[in-house]
């Protein structure tokens, strides 16, 4: 069954990749008009909103897939065996996640033997517990949902065989990362999501702007995986294994060792898992490393939905709560991943405030409630985390998804500025949002409302020194968070519509693409209520058993229900808050916020270029990174290697080439003089030297 | 009573006698018959070559000496004879088509070529300063002639006129060198020359040596006395500098050989000094001056020049390894030169003849087969293995450097990477470059000349043996 749910989808991936692959072949020779997007990109950068800086910038992230292109050939035929192969699993995944969870019944599937060289040993099995199957069903579900929708939403695009196969391909990763039973193949994994992220990131290549934006994200992550590679190394140089049994047996052993580490005698574990942390970091773009998720809205929706918001970017997450073992035995690492973590929430929720791009607002919101899973992992409360993650997969893809319905509906337009109005024209879209909106503001009852909360508890009850600063920063990001989902929920679909073209033809989706917005609703609304008790109350232990490890003195599930009411409320009241003042500043006084901006231009436009970091990286990271490039480029490569190497070799030997063909010059008392010269050349050598 | 000069024995001269009748009989036939006969005669060369070629075959074995031991024949010799002999064959057989083209089908042509191989004969048997230099100019003169052949031509005219005046000058420094020899050693014989240095080489010897080597060098076109070989392989008719690039050079080497291993065996540091120096030189120039070259038969004058330096550097070894070497290389680079000018030969468009690089252009589509074997000869003189060119360029650095001339290897294999670049560019003309407008059909004569020549090449490396074992005989032959 598991090795079904694992391979089903690379089958999937494999049989589009062929169908894509014949299509491309058969078109060739009629290829037509490839820079069609760009044109349409273009004609849509109307000039409004002329006065924000990155305001061009949003306008181009628009989704425009119009079809200049005829479907490739077998686009239907590859549609149904990806989402077949995919709604197949995640049955199987539900049936797993239950057997597991409640039945106990964990497992090592091995597959193949891998590396086997000296000390190392990789064997290929895949790892079967409470967290994995946790993760397979937000990972095969989700997958699955987003396969379904992609068929309503592709449905104009000329290349939906590659789309479809990349999607698969993406899911195959996934549940290798989720599965893996030791480092080495997490990475595999892991490389395999930030693989398949950067081609569908880059899936309309044609647009300069969605290549940069493929090329950053496998750039920046690419920092994060240099942590993580040397996270994997020190484990295996402490304990000479990357195998999650033999590490975490011998990780006790390993409290107070040093290792030397950047010239430094370093605590061994601090060492390690700050590297895997760095790793995470990248993948779940946290606080310094968050550049490319806003970045990352070039792709199509479907793929914001399941890659960057669901699945991958919570690896992680998952990652940290796979290793609980190895965290939880550094108090220190514990401590950054608080901090972090509290940071990027506050951080991303303060930039989602003024955000435009309806797809962009909804990232940083990403960012910043993967922020607060990591929160929760960093004051131990690691089944909470899970929590938030498992719900946050449902609520978060039914956001995503929703605006791919109403950036449909509005014919490829982001800009939330030129909506407005939409609740009635597409009223089905309209009330999935809003439950959306619900559960991550954490409405009670809702699936937010446990997971959230529970964090922020947690965070209270937190006992290392960041946890207060957690449980600040935490607090306020869920006003904000409820000001910026209500926000764009106003804009959206209330209040006058500001574009009565595109409202006009405003049409609500088709069926493939609502009927996955009501499941995930359905997650939404109920996955917290019905899982609280496992994740966050008194079924952790049985439910995660050994799949997380927490310490003696770690009680921080047993504490955070013992908080006071006071700051048990507090989340909601926060969320109440927002609210009101989104709709004070949305629906009755429209007019408040644009004043509010103009007095508080610097602190408007610090929010608005996002802190200025890309700014920042720019000119310390970017800019010298291209300046070193070009130097060795130019000066050592060419100037140096080439120069002295090949093209000067060429160069002298033409230049010799010369002379040797001047001499040739036809003269026939020039050619006896060159006899004679030769002549006594020789009789001069052996005259003066060559006589022994 | 014996008399004071007994009548030689013949037998070993048997072939050279053959040759100088069978070549007046043609010539006679010739003169009263008129161009008309041309075809006849050169049929009739074609098959007095190949007859004599199988009498040297079948003189009685071991080493022949005659008229007072100034005529040997041994296996050293039959090898370099049945060699030249053969490629004169084939550079008649590929002259007519051209003759024919120009209208101009002198039967005298086949005679010239005869009577100079007759000289190349004598040269190879030459064991005296004197008998060398009647063979050496017995076969100059009929080149000089040859080369001056198509006398309407001023190119040619001037090619004939330079070779000759060159020519001069080079049998001027071989003679005077034969007489400074001659006056320290009092004798002229090589054997006598050699028993005489065994005690003594004064510097005068050396100067002799040295004026001896530059006639030599002057005849092989190796550098610094190679100033003819362009002008004159572009300025002769193209079946004539097919001839030029393959018998004589043949001859050349095999007197270059014998002179220094059998007449100044005692003075080996000299002329090595003198090789080594003319080897580096020869492949540094043939190399580098090939590269700027636009006309195919200039091209070839330096990569006969550079090729000419590769053999000297077996040479150079002074062993018998050494020797071997330089007899498989000049053997396969007959081959190799003698296919390649049957496709030069072959250039032909619109009924005139065009010889540069770039008429080649595209010939992969408009003549592939044609295209295919000039591009395996090309990487044959490259050196590209698996390729014969590749083994003849092997055996002579392996002797160089088993003779630990570690230097003169190297440098040797630095240009021959250089070389490669004009012979891959002529292969890139071909293949690559858009297609120039179709050559006319190869004659079926040159067709076979050019297919022969390249499949000897691509094939070589199966079935080397006959090839190394005779000329290691050979080689063996020249120092007992």
């Amino acid at each position: 069954m598991y090795q079904a749910i694992v391979f089903l989808p690379l089958l999937g991936a494999i049989l589009a990749g062929i169908i894509a692959l014949a299509g491309a072949r058969a078109r060739h020779s009629g290829y037509i008009d490839m820079h069609g997007h760009d044109d349409y990109g273009a004609a849509h950068a109307h000039g409004g909103g002329a006065s924000h800086g990155d305001a061009a910038v949003a306008h181009a992230a628009h989704d425009d897939h119009a079809a200049h292109e005829p479907a490739a050939a077998g686009s239907r035929a590859a549609e149904l065996i990806t989402s077949t192969l995919l709604v197949v699993p995640a049955i199987l995944s539900w049936i797993a996640f239950f057997q597991v969870g409640f039945g106990g019944q964990e497992a090592r599937i091995p597959v193949l033997p891998w590396i086997h060289s000296g000390d190392l040993v990789i064997d290929w099995s895949l790892r079967i517990d409470s967290l994995t199957a946790v993760m397979l069903v937000v990972v095969t579900t989700v997958s699955a949902l987003v396969h379904i929708y992609s068929i309503g939403y592709m449905h104009e695009d000329p290349n939906r065989p590659r789309f479809m196969g990349y999607l698969s391909l993406f899911t195959f990763a996934m549940l290798m990362l989720v599965t893996a039973d030791d480092l080495v193949q997490l990475f595999f994994g892991w490389e395999g999501v930030g693989l398949a992220s950067y081609l569908l990131i880059g899936f309309w290549y044609q647009r300069p702007s969605a290549n940069a934006a493929a090329i950053k994200a496998f750039v920046v992550n690419r920092i994060g995986d240099f942590g993580f590679g040397l996270g994997i190394f020190a484990v295996f140089a402490a304990t000479g294994a990357v195998n999650f049994d033999t590490v975490f047996s011998q990780a006790p052993a390993l409290v107070g060792k040093t290792m030397h580490f950047l010239s430094w005698e370093i605590d061994t574990l601090t060492v390690i898992c700050l590297l895997l942390f760095m790793g995470a970091m990248g993948k779940s773009a946290q606080f310094l490393l968050h550049t490319w998720l806003p970045d990352a809205m070039e792709g199509p929706t479907p793929v914001s939905a399941l890659i960057h918001a669901a699945t991958m970017v919570t690896a992680g997450v998952f990652m940290v709560a796979r290793l609980s073992p190895l965290f939880e035995l550094s108090p220190t690492a514990l401590t950054v991943v608080t901090f972090i973590g509290a940071t990027t929430a506050f951080f991303a929720a303060t930039v989602g405030l003024v955000q435009n791009d309806i797809k962009r607002v909804i990232a940083y919101s990403t960012c910043s409630q993967l922020g607060y899973m990591f929160v929760a992992m960093g004051v131990g409360a690691y089944s909470v985390g899970m929590f938030h993650l498992f719900t946050h997969a449902f609520f978060k893809a039914l956001l995503f998804l929703g605006s791919g319905s109403v950036i449909m509906a509005m014919h490829h337009e982001q800009d939330m500025r030129h909506m407005g109005g939409l609740k009635n024209r597409i009223p089905v879209t309209y009330w999935m949002m809003v439950i959306g909106t619900l559960a991550l503001t954490g409405f009670p009852l809702t699936a937010g409302y446990f997971s959230k909360d529970a964090i922020i508890e947690a965070a209270y009850a937190g006992k290392n020194s960041m946890a207060i600063y957690g449980f600040v920063m935490t607090v306020v990001a869920a006003g904000l968070t409820s000001f910026y989902s209500w926000r764009l929920i106003f804009m959206t679909f209330h209040g006058e519509p500001h574009d009565r073209e595109h409202y006009e033809h405003a049409h609500e989706s088709p069926l493939v693409v609502t009927v996955p917005l009501g499941i995930l609703a359905v997650g939404a609304l109920a996955a917290g209520f019905v899982f609280k008790d496992y994740f966050a109350g008194h079924g952790v232990e049985h439910f995660f058993r050994e799949a997380l490890k927490f310490a003696d003195g770690n009680h921080v599930l047993e504490e955070m229900h013992h908080t006071p009411a006071l700051i048990a409320w507090m989340p909601t009241v926060m969320m109440v808050l927002g609210f009101l003042v989104a709709y004070q500043f949305y629906i009755r006084r429209p007019d408040i916020p644009v004043e509010f901006a103009r007095q508080h231009d610097v602190l408007y436009r610090f929010l608005l270029n996002k802190w200025y970091f890309d700014e920042i990286y720019d000119v310390l990271i970017v800019r010298p990174s291209l300046w070193l490039g070009r130097l060795f480029w130019k000066g050592g490569d060419g100037r140096v290697i080439d120069g002295l190497g090949p093209d000067g070799v060429s160069a002298r030997v033409i230049d010799i080439t010369r002379s040797a063909m001047r001499l040739q010059t036809g003269y026939l008392y020039h050619y006896a003089f060159a006899m004679l010269i030769g002549l006594a050349a020789f009789v001069t050598w052996f005259t003066f030297a060559g006589q022994h | 009573m014996t008399a004071a000069f007994p009548f030689p024995a013949i037998v070993p001269a048997v072939p050279e006698l053959m040759l100088a009748i069978g070549g007046v009989i043609l010539l006679m036939v010739g003169a009263f018959r008129g161009d008309r006969v041309a075809p006849v005669i050169n049929g009739l060369a074609i098959a007095l070559l190949i007859l004599v070629a199988i009498t040297v075959l079948y003189l009685p074995p071991g080493t022949l000496t005659t008229f007072g031991g100034s005529f040997v024949v041994d296996d050293f010799a039959r090898f370099l004879k049945v060699v030249a002999l053969l490629s004169s064959a084939v550079a008649i057989a590929m002259s007519t088509d051209y003759f024919a083209a120009v209208n101009h089908e002198p039967f005298e042509y086949p005679v010239l070529i005869i009577l100079s191989t007759l000289g190349m004969l004598m040269l190879v048997s030459a064991n005296d300063l004197i008998a060398l230099y009647l063979g050496l100019e017995l076969m100059s003169l009929a080149l000089y002639v040859l080369a001056a052949f198509h006398r309407v031509s001023a190119r040619s005219s001037e090619a004939g006129l330079k070779y000759f005046v060159l020519g001069a000058l080079s049998s001027g420094m071989y003679l005077y060198g034969a007489s400074l020899v001659y006056g320290f050693t009092g004798t002229v014989s090589f054997d006598g020359i050699a028993h005489a240095t065994l005690q003594t080489s004064g510097i005068g010897l050396i100067f002799g040596l040295v004026f001896i080597f530059a006639g030599f060098c002057f005849k092989i076109s190796a550098v610094p006395f190679h100033m003819w070989t362009p002008d004159v392989y572009e300025g002769a008719p193209t079946p004539v500098t097919a001839f030029f690039s393959a018998a004589p050079k043949v001859a050349g080497m095999g007197m270059v050989m014998r002179g220094a291993i059998d007449a100044f065996p005692n003075v080996v540091d000299q002329w090595q000094q003198i090789l080594v120096f003319v080897a580096i030189a020869s492949m540094a120039l043939g190399s580098f001056a090939a590269i700027g070259q636009r006309n195919f038969k200039r091209l070839m004058a330096y990569s006969a020049i550079a090729h000419m330096g590769f053999a000297l550097v077996g040479l150079a070894a002074g062993t018998e390894e050494g020797v071997r070497g330089v007899l498989v290389y000049i053997t396969i680079y007959v081959t190799m030169t003698l296919g390649a000018f049957a496709a030069i030969t072959a250039m032909r468009r619109d009924g005139r003849i065009v010889e540069d690089v770039a008429d080649l252009a595209g010939l992969a589509r408009t003549s592939p087969a044609m295209a295919f074997w000039l591009a395996m000869l090309m990487f044959s003189l490259a050196g590209i293995p698996p390729l014969a060119g590749f083994f003849a360029k092997f055996y002579v650095f392996l002797a160089a450097i088993k003779a630990g001339l570690y230097t003169l290897a190297v440098i040797g294999v630095l240009t021959s990477v250089v070389g490669a670049y004009y012979y891959l560019a002529v292969v890139k003309v071909m293949y690559f470059d858009e297609p120039a407008k179709p050559l006319e059909k190869m004659a079926y004569e040159l067709k076979i000349v050019l297919t022969v020549a390249a499949a000897l090449n691509i094939l070589f490396f199966l079935y080397p043996g006959p090839l190394l074992e005779s000329a290691a005989l050979a080689a063996k032959s020249l120092f007992e």
